[in-house]
């Protein structure tokens, strides 16, 4: 049998669970019986019906979900809803549609404490929630180092200057008007899990690895535009980019990576850019951290020596033991998590549960994901989902029966460069506790016996 | 129209190749060699809108204008236009990490901050890493004061910079840092040799420096736990609850209360924030208000975060009757305010609705927290 299916003996145990005496009689909206329902019509007891009524659907759908129905079957079944026997909601209601209100509590969020103002902060996009490897746009993680803008694409213009014969002014038509790509790459943040150098700090998968998207983006490749500029590709070794917004954020770029994939980008999953994410104009640099991926990306100036830019000497910049700051890194290395069951979350029975989460690489594309449910010390390889992209997230599925014990389930990706995703201890060996970027760690999620799962590191 | 176009270059230290080609470009079309079909697309920058945008300056002080600054004047700029965020000192760290602290004398003579080799310093300053005084130039030009980037004149910035490295101890109260003497000045920042390139994540075909195990049987004889949440932090982030799916295989833990002894399904289980109480026409869960606009990303129930504990809210206004505190309360969460807490501002929250605050407030006027 599969694991999926449960035998008739569960559904006995369950009945018979639910009905033991001595129990606390459960509430009226998630178990209602003949007699319930008569009570509920008394005056003297309306107030159940009216409680069963506003607990509605979804919560009444939880409880009935275990195979625990009346004699006479599910009332979600046997009493037709509003939504089989009423008039639904015309074409256009909602002209750009919206996620269904039951999905509500999937959000981008702050995590408390960590920034004290706003607009120089980050939100983190719900992963324990995310299907398959594309973040839905409303949901891509946030960072902004000096507030967001909704720039005016007709006044936005993008220069390229510096080492290049003709330094040129191109407008959104003209990029728009050129022949363009699409690519899919995940986008993630140097500090993404930096919160857990020294210790567990955060519950949740949303504010470990939250800082990590994944979408379409369409634009032109930026090698073409330098091209078109008669970029002196033997001097200009490096390329600043920067953007328009008031902190004009700066980075340098590695030749090597132009050369490669680097493009000027201005949709994202199918539309324009989001204003959060840059509209109308960012630049994506596939498989370096999110801080480059310049947005509102007014210029590119071609030079022959990095630029040393604040985000490259103050910040994003990893401290080694020997109190040395290794500066410029920018390649987000192998990684992967386990999305789902993770941390803050309770499984809701026991029995089969499907492991699922993601790998990426800055290197390249996801070779081999295994996985452990036993705090390492044995692992197993895990499905791979198509498609398998180079600098992109790769999503991952295997199979597991929880038998209501301890378990600690972890996952370590491996890229085609052959690189493993190492663990917190041999990461801590050579980079110490105190670098806040590039954490690229094996996560470890405790499933207590109480159902609840948490965040841990091993030691 | 070239002209200032080479000057440019010419302050990066361009070669003769780079001049040479432009000279050329001068003397012929300006379009450059363009083979593709769309390559019309564009047009050549003009001189004054490059003047305009290209305002970086390297670490070899290439793209710094001319100009110079007092650390006197310096001084003034401060008080006036920096001072709200950093402090007084530059110490801060109430709006954003502070840029002073940290270094010493010894640290100008080495060009390391030994302070980065221990746990000294709670914070590490801006002062402590920073390794290239072009930085400071450029990002303070560029992007300060924050609530108005750009606004300040060249030798404002100059000032601005000279103050900053007088508070950390590199320059004298008499010194004038100008563009004639900012290459030297960086020979005295105290972390000026702090930075390798020493790492595998710069040049993509670099090697990695930690290397995971391949393993995949009988990797350990035994699993420690060395660091998990603790208890009092199972609240910290919210209720976990309202963070997740209300189908599926998992739900989110009902943070708000402690951890189950026993397995219980949460299928099974009524959420804490849902139900009959709410349906029966009672007020909604000021917690869960709470939570949903974010007061509790700057308020903690017991501790301060960026504003006050609403414990120590509750304590304040706790000898006046509390339907009175509510109503101030309101008034103050709707309209914000600053002064009474300290000098963060709490934002206006004209956009939660008014039965929400009045719960919200109402919740801490009573202090059952």
């Amino acid at each position: 049998m599969p694991p999926w299916q449960h035998s008739k003996k569960d559904d006995k145990a369950a009945m018979t669970f639910n009905h033991r005496p001595g129990r606390l009689q459960k509430a009226p909206e998630f178990f209602l019986t003949r007699e319930a329902m008569t009570l509920s019509r008394d005056d003297r007891r309306s107030f159940l019906r009216k409680a069963f009524l506003a607990a509605g659907g979804a919560a009444g759908t939880l409880a009935l979900s275990k195979g625990a129905v009346a004699a006479d079957g599910d009332p979600a079944i046997l009493n037709l809803p509003a939504h089989t026997k009423g008039l639904g909601q015309p074409v256009a209601a909602r002209p750009y549609g919206l996620p269904s209100k039951h999905e509500e509590n999937l959000q981008r969020r702050e995590s408390p404490g960590l920034t004290r103002v706003g607009a120089a902060s980050v939100s983190f996009a719900p992963l324990q929630g995310f299907f398959g490897i594309i973040t839905p746009s409303g949901l891509h993680f946030e960072r902004h180092h000096q507030g967001w803008w909704d720039i005016d694409p007709a006044q936005h213009r993008f220069m390229i200057n510096g080492l290049v014969k003709n330094p040129k002014v191109y407008t959104m038509d003209d990029l728009m008007r050129m022949p363009s790509i699409s690519r899919m790459h995940f986008i993630e943040c140097g500090a993404n899990t930096g919160m857990e150098w020294g210790n567990v700090a955060v519950p949740t998968v949303q504010y470990t690895h939250g800082m990590l998207s994944c979408c379409e983006f369409t634009g032109v490749p930026l090698k073409w535009l330098l091209d078109d500029c008669g970029a002196d590709f033997k001097k200009g070794k490096f390329v600043l980019a920067e953007g328009a917004d008031g902190s004009s954020m700066t980075r340098t770029i590695n030749m090597a990576n132009v050369l490669d994939d680097v493009m000027v980008a201005y949709a994202m999953n199918g539309e324009m850019l989001r204003p959060e994410n840059g509209y109308p104009l960012r630049l994506v640099v596939p498989g370096v951290q999110g801080v480059s991926w310049v947005k509102y990306l007014r210029r590119i100036e071609v030079g022959d020596m990095p630029y040393a830019a604040k985000d490259e000497t103050i910040h994003y910049v990893d401290l080694m033991p020997d109190g040395q700051h290794r500066q410029y890194t920018s390649i987000q290395e192998v990684k992967s998590v386990i999305t789902s069951p993770s941390g803050g979350q309770v499984l809701i029975d026991k029995g089969f549960f499907n492991i699922t989460g993601i790998a990426w690489s800055g290197r390249g594309k996801i070779q081999k994901v295994d996985v452990s449910v036993d705090g390492g010390k044995n692992w197993k390889s895990a499905r791979l989902e198509t498609p398998i992209l180079d600098k992109c997230l790769t999503r991952f599925n295997i199979d597991w029966t929880w038998n209501g014990g301890d378990a600690i389930l972890m996952s370590r990706a491996t890229d085609s460069t052959g690189h493993v995703q190492p663990t917190m201890t041999a990461l801590r060996k050579v980079r110490g506790t105190k670098s806040i970027y590039h954490n690229n760690s094996i996560q470890s999620w405790l499933v207590s016996a109480n159902g609840e799962v948490s965040n841990v590191q091993i030691g | 129209m070239y002209k200032s176009v080479n000057t440019r270059v010419q302050r990066r230290g361009a070669t003769l190749w780079t001049i040479a080609t432009l000279l050329a470009i001068g003397l012929t079309s300006p379009v450059s060699a363009q083979t593709t079909a769309w390559g019309k697309l564009g047009r050549t920058a003009t001189p004054a809108e490059i003047k305009a945008w290209d305002i970086d300056v390297r670490p070899d002080f290439a793209g710094l204008p001319a100009g110079s600054g007092a650390v006197s004047k310096g001084q003034d700029v401060w008080e006036s236009r920096c001072e709200s965020c950093h402090g007084t000192f530059g110490e801060s760290n109430e709006v954003f990490t502070p840029i002073i602290g940290g270094t010493t004398a010894e640290d100008i003579k080495t060009g390391h901050v030994a302070a980065l080799r221990n746990d000294s310093q709670p914070q590490r300053s801006t002062m402590m890493k920073v390794s290239q005084l072009s930085v400071l130039w450029d990002y303070i030009n560029r992007a300060m004061p924050w609530n108005q980037p750009k606004s300040l004149s060249t030798d404002e910035v100059y000032a601005v910079v000279a103050y900053i490295l007088n508070m950390a101890g590199v320059v004298p109260n008499d010194f004038v840092l100008s563009d004639k003497n900012i290459a030297a000045t960086q020979g005295r920042l105290p972390n000026r040799n702090g930075t390798t390139l020493a790492h595998g994540m710069w040049d993509v075909a670099a090697k990695p420096d930690v290397q995971g195990s391949n393993c995949m049987t009988n990797c350990a004889t035994s699993v420690t736990i060395s660091s998990r949440l603790p208890d009092y932090a199972r609240n910290a982030h919210g209720d976990i609850a309202t963070q997740n799916r209300l189908i599926g295989s998992v739900r989110g833990a009902d943070t708000l209360r402690p951890a189950a002894k026993t397995f219980v399904s949460p299928a099974e289980r009524k959420p804490a924030t849902a139900g009959p109480a709410a349906a029966a026409g009672a007020k909604p869960d000021p917690v869960k208000l709470a939570n949903q606009h974010a007061c509790m990303a700057c308020h903690g129930v017991a501790n301060k975060v960026v504003g006050p504990a609403l414990q120590d809210v509750h304590k304040k206004y706790s000898g006046q009757p509390a339907a009175d505190v509510a109503r101030q309360l309101a008034a103050r969460i709707k309209a914000g305010g600053t002064g009474t807490w300290g000098n963060i501002p709490m934002p206006p929250q004209g956009h939660v609705p008014d039965a929400d605050i009045q719960a919200i407030a109402e919740w801490i006027a009573n202090g059952k927290f």
